[in-house]
């Protein structure tokens, strides 16, 4: 009970800002400056606008699975995704980008079906993991609670 | 609560409690009413603390832990203010008193950058603060609301010198991309303009009899009145560019002296475009319980609090230990841990008891043999993303060109916040801003995901758009991406109202001979003092059992 006042508060505060306009695409910095990615999309709300799994990759997940996606450690660890034997199991990839795990956080309400299946494709299929059998929008789907 | 408005965004706690008092507030006011009414104020005060409605704190004062702990040691795990906090008042009650920590400085998240000190995230990007002497940012908590009285009452014994935070600037500004063209708007008109408006509407429906189902005939005629003065209405009841809106939102020219000293009315902004811009929503930023006014700053530095809690405690500290399992049986705890510069090596601790104040981001990969309900709720929770950004100029330009004296303005650019030193007013010479604030939401985890030098870059060209001084007077800038920060991989703990249903109670209990404290055992997620209620918490009833074993 006393939770839920607090969530609702919050989902309001959601649906405000999910009423604003998507896909702004910022201008991106001039060409001197040398970041990996000239130009960046960012996001206007609470969800990402981020549609391709190279793109998520890129603007979220290597916030800690780094760039290489080789992880890293301090006083805990970021698991490496490199030739990641646990993302044969496709389910459980869906899983944890959905519901997150200890330090993984769940993504499931800033994520779209297919935004969670492309880059679960990409994961699969990049940094020396190949897995040719790729998950659909709808797996992403029924594997929500 | 929308993301990205503060370190803390959500009190959780006080809503929590308004919604849980609610009924039996109306139960103790009649009570209290009928004390006022037979015994008089002085007896209606008493009264009113005793049923606990004056304070507006948990804490209270000075914990006592009486009775002799005959020897007991306790390891405590972390020196953030949980960890330090437990060690100072175990010690005090008698208690043998060790303390592991990951970092070589005392303070966790309570944590300053200045100019030389470096910072090294996860994956390996290293970063040297540039800022001139006694310019620093806060990557971690920045402010203290006046309600906070555990932490504030720490501050007071430990000497640590507060000045205001200031949370609302009324000459700050809001910011709408897309709205006005793009030119950012004083918060002091945004707020006149809003709440004028909506006066107007108001007296406009009351005058039609619209109310008249809602509202007796003679309250109707003193709401008139409130409206008029509360929305800066016209005798008409009517919100308009004269000189009353202008005492509220400002003036096109101000009054002066000798014969130019008339002032002219400014032209207010359509409440229409007020609506669409959805600058209102950044009004909430100064309207709830933990942002209200009064609110403090360590002076010199957040980081204060931490080296003053270090200079009671700091002897009990082992510094660059990183913990790698917990253990426990029913005669003591054995921790081990290594030094990182020496990771063949690991080494033990051991006491009778363990308060464990490690986020749950890093325990929750931790060997450690609780019961299966503590490590459930130890796995619960994911912790929040939140970016902070430092920018060094040369001169104070927010202050000198756009008469901005502290505080913040909010803007729906991915940054969200730029923040204005509360300190060194009206002084010639470099300043830092807080160039950009994400919490939650999208930007942090788009944010966290650059390198640090594109964090800063970005946060100069987003900055631009609001005050363009930026892009001639910027000389450098900091980072910190708390999901990179290799003592906490995380901001904060982020329950969800399922997990904290499911768990809280769980994660709190004493689970044989271990405890957990911090931010993330507490209904005040995020804020120092949740870290320091639930370590005074978790300590007082570790005393009680160790009392009564």
């Amino acid at each position: 009970m006393m939770w839920r006042a607090t969530s609702a508060v919050r989902q309001a505060a959601v649906v405000a800002l999910a009423a604003l306009p998507l896909q702004l695409i910022w201008p991106a910095l001039g060409a001197d400056d040398a970041p990996p990615v000239k130009s960046r999309t960012f996001s206007s709300g609470y969800r990402f606008v981020e549609m391709s799994g190279e793109e998520l990759y890129v603007n979220v997940c290597r916030g800690c699975h780094m760039v290489d996606a080789m992880g890293a450690s301090g006083a805990g660890n970021y698991p490496s995704l490199v030739a990641n034997r646990n993302l044969e199991a496709s389910g459980y990839a869906i899983d944890l980008v959905l519901n997150g795990r200890r330090a993984m956080p769940p993504f499931g309400e800033m994520m779209s079906d297919d935004q969670i299946a492309a880059v679960v494709n990409y994961l699969r299929t990049h940094f020396g993991n190949s897995y040719s059998d790729a998950v659909t929008a709808k797996d992403v789907r029924a594997a929500r609670k | 609560m929308t993301p990205a408005c503060s370190w803390a965004i959500e009190d959780l706690g006080a809503i929590e409690d308004q919604m849980q008092d609610e009924p039996v507030t109306v139960r103790r006011r009649d009570l209290l009413s009928l004390i006022g009414t037979m015994a008089g104020s002085a007896a209606m005060y008493h009264a009113m603390t005793a049923l606990g409605f004056a304070s507006d704190s948990r804490y209270e004062g000075p914990i006592r832990l009486e009775g002799d702990p005959r020897g007991a040691s306790v390891l405590i795990l972390g020196a953030g203010l949980a960890g330090m906090t437990a060690a100072l008042e175990l010690r005090k009650a008698g208690y043998k008193v060790q303390v592991l920590e990951f970092n070589a400085r005392p303070g966790g998240r309570n944590w300053t950058l200045r100019g030389g000190d470096t910072f090294v995230e996860l994956g390996g990007a290293k970063q040297t603060c540039g800022f001139e002497d006694g310019l620093y940012l806060n990557p971690g908590p920045w402010r203290i609301p006046y309600h906070h009285r555990a932490l504030l009452d720490y501050c007071k014994r430990l000497g640590v010198a507060l000045e205001p935070f200031i949370q609302l600037n009324h000459n700050a500004y809001l910011h709408a991309s897309r709205a006005f063209g793009g030119a950012p708007q004083r918060i002091r008109a945004v707020k006149a303009d809003f709440q004028g408006q909506i006066s107007e509407l108001l007296a406009k429906v009351a005058n039609q009899g619209k109310l008249d189902e809602a509202v007796s005939k003679e309250d109707k005629e003193i709401l008139l009145l409130a409206l008029q003065s509360w929305g800066a209405l016209d005798r008409d009841f009517r919100y308009s560019a004269n000189l009353i809106a202008a005492e509220y939102r400002g003036y096109a020219k101000p009054p002066g002296g000798g014969l130019s000293a008339m002032p002219l009315p400014s032209e207010p902004l359509a409440l229409s475009d007020i609506l669409r811009s959805r600058l209102w929503r950044y009004l909430q930023n100064f309207a709830t319980y933990n942002f209200q006014t009064t609110m403090f700053q360590p002076v010199g530095g957040m980081d204060m609090i931490g080296k003053a809690f270090a200079r009671k405690v700091g002897d009990l500290i082992r510094y660059n230990a990183k913990v790698t399992e917990i253990w426990q049986n029913d005669r003591g705890v054995t921790v081990t841990y290594v030094d990182p510069a020496n990771p063949g090596q690991p080494q033990k601790a051991v006491a009778d008891w363990c308060l464990c104040t490690i986020p749950l981001s890093i325990l929750s990969q931790l060997p450690v043999n609780v019961g299966a309900a503590m490590k459930a709720a130890i796995d619960a929770v994911p912790y929040a993303g939140s970016v902070k950004v430092g920018l060094q100029f040369r001169r104070r330009f927010w202050e000198e060109d756009d008469a901005i004296y502290g505080g913040i303005s909010y803007t729906d650019l991915p940054i969200r916040q730029i923040a204005y030193p509360n300190t060194g007013f009206n002084k010639s010479g470099r300043g830092i801003l807080l160039g950009a604030y994400l919490f939650e939401g999208a930007n942090s985890f788009e944010f966290t995901a650059m390198p640090p030098d594109e964090r800063v870059a970005r946060a100069v060209e987003f900055g631009s758009e609001i005050h363009p001084q930026y892009k001639a007077e910027f000389e450098n800038g900091i980072a910190v991406a708390w999901h990179r920060v290799p003592f906490t991989l995380g901001c904060s703990g982020e329950w969800s109202e399922a997990a904290r249903k499911q768990h809280y109670r769980n994660l709190c209990e004493i689970d044989g001979r271990i405890v957990l404290a911090g931010e993330h055992a507490s209904a005040l997620p995020a804020w120092q003092e949740g870290a320091i209620l639930s370590s005074l918490d978790a300590i007082g009833r570790l005393h009680e059992r160790v009392i009564k074993t």
